[in-house]
């Protein structure tokens, strides 16, 4: 019949485009193995451990940045998350209801800045400022590992710093959503029960508990890609360290840096298992946290998704 | 069945890409061949020890009637990666291709021809209020082991009697990617430090044990102006274009210079008279009174064998600008002009350039 | 003091906490802006936008290539992606309950969350390579490939939102399914649609990594796409870790640009975002 076979082909001419989509994704996950085959077999597993990057030599391990990527990121999260879930509570559960829409608007704000425009923010206005008081910590702070280190303004805590800042908007939006979402029967039994307004948001946070923890790791996600506010600021040199004044250095911004001047095939290949490594964990980190959020959201009732108001969480701007 | 349908309108849209692409290229070379009024292109990158030289130089040819030449100031590393894949026509590196480049590179596109272009001074600039700052090689060796960390450490005072030196930590910088600059200023460090070359050694990328990385020359005196107690080293050019203090070197007669045109032509004075054939030429810590320390050249690198005439013809016109005409622009940046017998030189070498074994 | 008094005590200083959390989030922003503008306005002026740049140390000069690199580049990228994006949201959201679906789906949620700079390593190998050549062409590809997931998720729950009715009125009247699709549902979607391709838009034209090594950059004028190319990202980056104090000036220049179209669209998203939700309210 003239009609069904219309309807197959649409169905086969629209799948097309699925299949593309499938097919790049693959695609990267491909690319990425392949082109850096020559140090997977050269190094093998050592290449995560290896702490020396000689790319004159031909030896490349990559411990120091995966170091710098997980260190940076962890602190940007001690530091953005208890903002973010401030924020997210005051928005939906304290603030009077004219303050909603702008002081959510100016939040998103902060996700729509382009990375560049934080980077050029660090390193005129935020890294002077560091150093500042890197400069004033009194010499017997300074014997903490924490705080070892030149106070030269460029290091691992700028990084955090400007990180935690960029990460904050995705981790509060999907809070709030998270609150929003909790049903309002959870509440009025608390305050039933004679409970102080912090108690029943504990409550509505203890319920929601499992999204918010999908909430803290698609910030974590947004922090571990990031590339350009991060190489600007944090003085690249792959050295570990706990020290927050240390220049340190990630996976992204080492590959930003050396991408272009990779000069030979096997320097090219390292480079690209880096990529590969992040590639990795920013998938499983991502996966998890929309599990985690689906999970949370899945019992309600499915409001209207807008796009601006989901979508823009889970971008991943670098 | 359906799974079959889909993989072959698949493998149909794959294999529409790639020709889509090749168009592109071959319409554009036939463009560049048939219009001579059209402007040839081409894409250079590398050193950023030249690029202030390039900038003005690039766009003095470009204003004349030549080509228009984009260069990309990305590091001597990238620029000698780029030009054996293939991406860029010419790369500019302050170090000569090692064998093992020189193998990729004729692998890739058959052998290459250094073209020296220009002399220069590595300023070591630093940031601090005090004018005139001396230092020695095994000063300046110890500063990037991470050795001397306070300005005011006794060696550095030692150097330079009754100036007040600050109690500020010191703020190493070095380059971030692989760097004809840090070639010259590692081999510096590796022939006055014994101690530098056997835990670091000499080349274009190392490992250093201390410091800030920054990405190109540009990024080095960038973050030595923004940070008080800074210390890095880059192109003389950069340093004084941007008012940043240079470092005066005990050179190897035991003078303090400053870095200077001067210094580094007299440096390379001696290179110059006795240049090898393949023109791969280092020469720091030279012999002289007036020596700079640190200086050294910076080559144009090419294929000896071009596949297109045109642009063939367009690398040889911009590489015979660039060593006659383009040195008038050297002396006012702080690059020293080519002396004649290099200049020779690089025109024998330019002339050794062939399309299909024609020059 | 009572037990119910002290709960009372913290339950107020944990409210006054979580206003300080929004101050102390706001601070940064604020500052951010303050110094866009304050740094970049003043160095906006018609040579900024009608010059190219000037060579290193000499002062003046403008960002007019950049400007117009990066909308060929937003351009190339929207090209690649609205109709890939688009058609695949449609088939995901017609037929939703596939196994195929939900593998796609899935792959367009790993597509979203893989960092730009991956992306741009991806379109390097594709796109760079095999014609040895920076393009803007692959820049262009590069910010296509990140702004597909956004618009196939956007269509597809636009599509999802279309009332049933409308589709069953066009089946009913005998539309085969593309027709229903095509001339009837999508239409309904569009200004949706359209608002998921504007934050899209706004997403990318911020990116700067996945651009490095793909369109890379170039300080002469030019349309050509299979050039390299200038763009607004790189050129601040390139700026701004350079000594030049005018270059310093230009970079804020070009950020508070880049801060305005991202604003622009991401308002005009909003907006529009704002007048959907009105129509949808039954």
């Amino acid at each position: 019949m003239r009609r069904s076979s219309d309807d197959r082909w649409f169905r086969i001419g629209t799948g097309v485009f699925p299949a593309l989509v499938l097919a790049i994704a693959a695609g990267i996950a491909y690319e990425l193995t392949t082109d850096s085959m020559l140090s997977i077999r050269k190094f093998g597993l050592s290449f995560w451990t290896g702490k020396t990057w000689d790319p004159v030599s031909g030896v490349f391990g990559g411990y120091p940045f995966i170091w710098g990527t997980l260190y940076s990121s962890i602190l940007a999260l001690i530091l953005s998350t208890p903002i973010a879930l401030g924020i997210a509570i005051f928005i939906s559960e304290l603030s009077p209801r004219m303050l909603r829409t702008p002081l959510t608007y100016l939040t998103e704000l902060l996700a729509a800045i382009p990375s560049i425009v934080y980077g050029l923010w660090g390193i005129f206005v935020l890294t002077p400022l560091i150093r500042k008081l890197e400069v004033l910590t009194p010499d017997w702070l300074k014997k903490v590992p924490l705080f070892s280190g030149p106070p030269v303004g460029v290091g691992m805590g700028t990084a955090a710093v400007i990180l935690s800042i960029m990460v904050v908007p995705f981790t509060s939006s999907v809070a709030r959503e998270i609150l929003k979402n909790v049903p309002v029967a959870q509440r009025e039994a608390a305050y039933a029960l004679g409970a102080t307004r912090w108690e029943a948001i504990k409550v509505a946070i203890g319920y929601g508990k499992t999204g918010m923890i999908g909430a803290i790791m698609l910030g974590l996600g947004r922090a571990l890609g990031e590339t350009m506010a991060v190489t600007m600021v944090i003085g690249n040199a792959p050295i570990v360290s706990l020290s927050l004044f240390k220049p340190q250095y990630t996976m992204a911004a080492v590959i930003a840096n050396e991408f272009t001047e990779a000069a030979d095939e096997l320097y090219l290949h390292a480079l690209i298992e880096i990529g590969l490594l992040l590639f990795i964990i920013t998938i499983v980190v991502n996966v998890l946290s929309r599990l985690l959020i689906w999970t949370a959201t899945r019992r309600f009732a499915r409001v209207i998704v807008m796009p601006a108001a989901v979508e823009e969480p889970e971008e991943a701007v670098a | 069945m359906r799974k079959l349908v889909f993989a072959a309108i698949l493998l149909a849209f794959v294999a529409c890409k790639p020709s889509e692409t090749t168009t592109g290229t071959t319409e554009t070379s036939s463009t560049a061949a048939t219009a001579t009024a059209a402007p040839v292109r081409l894409q250079g990158a590398g050193s950023t020890f030249d690029t202030p030289l390039f900038s003005k130089v690039f766009d003095a040819y470009q204003k004349q009637g030549g080509a228009e030449v984009n260069y990309q100031s990305i590091g001597s590393g990238g620029g000698v990666q780029q030009l054996i894949k293939g991406v860029v026509d010419f790369g500019a590196s302050d170090f000569p291709l090692n064998d093992e480049q020189t193998k990729a590179a004729e692998a890739a596109g058959g052998p290459v021809v250094h073209v020296p272009i220009t002399m220069g001074a590595v300023s070591i600039g630093y940031n601090l209020p005090v004018d005139g700052l001396k230092l020695d090689g095994p000063a300046l060796a110890d500063i990037y082991l991470g050795k001397i960390t306070k300005w005011n450490d006794r060696k550095i005072a030692a150097l330079n009697p009754g100036v007040k030196l600050p109690d500020t930590a010191v703020a190493v910088v070095h380059r971030a990617e692989g760097s004809g600059t840090t070639f010259i200023f590692t081999s510096y460090l590796a022939a006055i430090s014994p101690e530098w070359k056997s835990k670091v050694g000499a080349a274009g990328s190392v490992q250093w044990p201390v410091g800030i990385g920054a990405k190109g020359s540009e990024g080095v005196s960038g973050q030595v102006l923004n940070t008080p107690g800074g210390i890095g080293y880059f192109e003389m050019a950069y340093a004084n274009q941007n008012h940043i203090k240079s470092a005066l070197l005990k050179n190897a007669d035991g003078q303090f210079v400053a870095p200077s045109v001067q210094g580094a032509a007299d440096a390379g004075a001696g290179a110059a008279a006795n240049m090898p054939a393949d023109l791969k030429a280092v020469f720091v810590n030279a012999a002289g009174p007036t020596s700079y320390p640190i200086a050294g050249f910076s080559w144009i690198i090419v294929f000896q064998h071009q596949k297109d005439a045109t642009k063939g013809q367009a690398i040889v016109n911009m590489l015979k600008y660039v060593v006659h005409d383009g040195q008038q622009f050297a002396q006012a940046l702080d690059y020293a002009p080519l002396p004649k017998p290099v200049q020779d030189l690089d025109d024998k070498a330019i002339a050794s350039i062939t399309v299909g074994g024609q020059p | 003091m009572s037990y119910v008094t002290r709960r009372k005590i913290v339950s107020r200083v944990m409210e006054i906490l979580c206003g300080v959390a929004v101050i102390l989030a706001l601070l940064p922003l604020a500052a951010i802006l303050f110094y866009v503008l304050s740094q970049g306005a003043s160095s906006l002026n018609l040579a900024f936008f009608t010059q190219m740049p000037k060579p290193v140390g000499e002062t003046g000069g403008g960002m007019a290539n950049a400007i117009v690199g990066t909308l060929i580049l937003i351009g190339l990228a929207a090209l690649f992606a609205v109709p890939v994006g688009m058609l695949c949201g449609i088939h995901l959201s017609e037929y939703s309950n596939s196994p195929f679906s939900s593998v796609v789906r899935f792959a367009a949620d790993v597509l979203n969350g893989v960092p730009s700079i991956v992306v741009g390593i991806f379109a390097y190998g594709l796109v760079v390579l095999p014609v040895r050549r920076f393009s803007a062409l692959a820049g262009g590809v590069a910010l296509g490939l990140l702004m597909i997931p956004i618009v196939v998720r956007t269509t597809e729950e636009l599509l999802r939102l279309v009332p049933g009715g409308l589709r069953e009125g066009a089946l009913a009247l005998g539309a085969t399914r593309r027709r229903a699709v095509f001339s009837v549902i999508v239409p309904a979607a569009l200004p949706g649609i359209l608002t998921g391709i504007l934050v899209a838009i706004a997403r990318v034209a911020g990116e700067t990594a996945p651009l490095l090594f793909t369109s890379f950059n170039n300080h002469f004028f030019t349309t050509n796409i299979m050039q390299p190319m200038s763009s607004l990202t790189v050129q601040v980056y390139t700026y701004a870790i350079s000594p030049y104090e005018d270059w310093h000036r230009q970079a804020w220049a070009g950020a508070f640009l880049l801060v305005l179209i991202i604003l622009s669209l991401s308002i005009a998203a909003r907006l529009a975002v704002r007048r959907l939700e009105r129509m949808n309210r039954p």
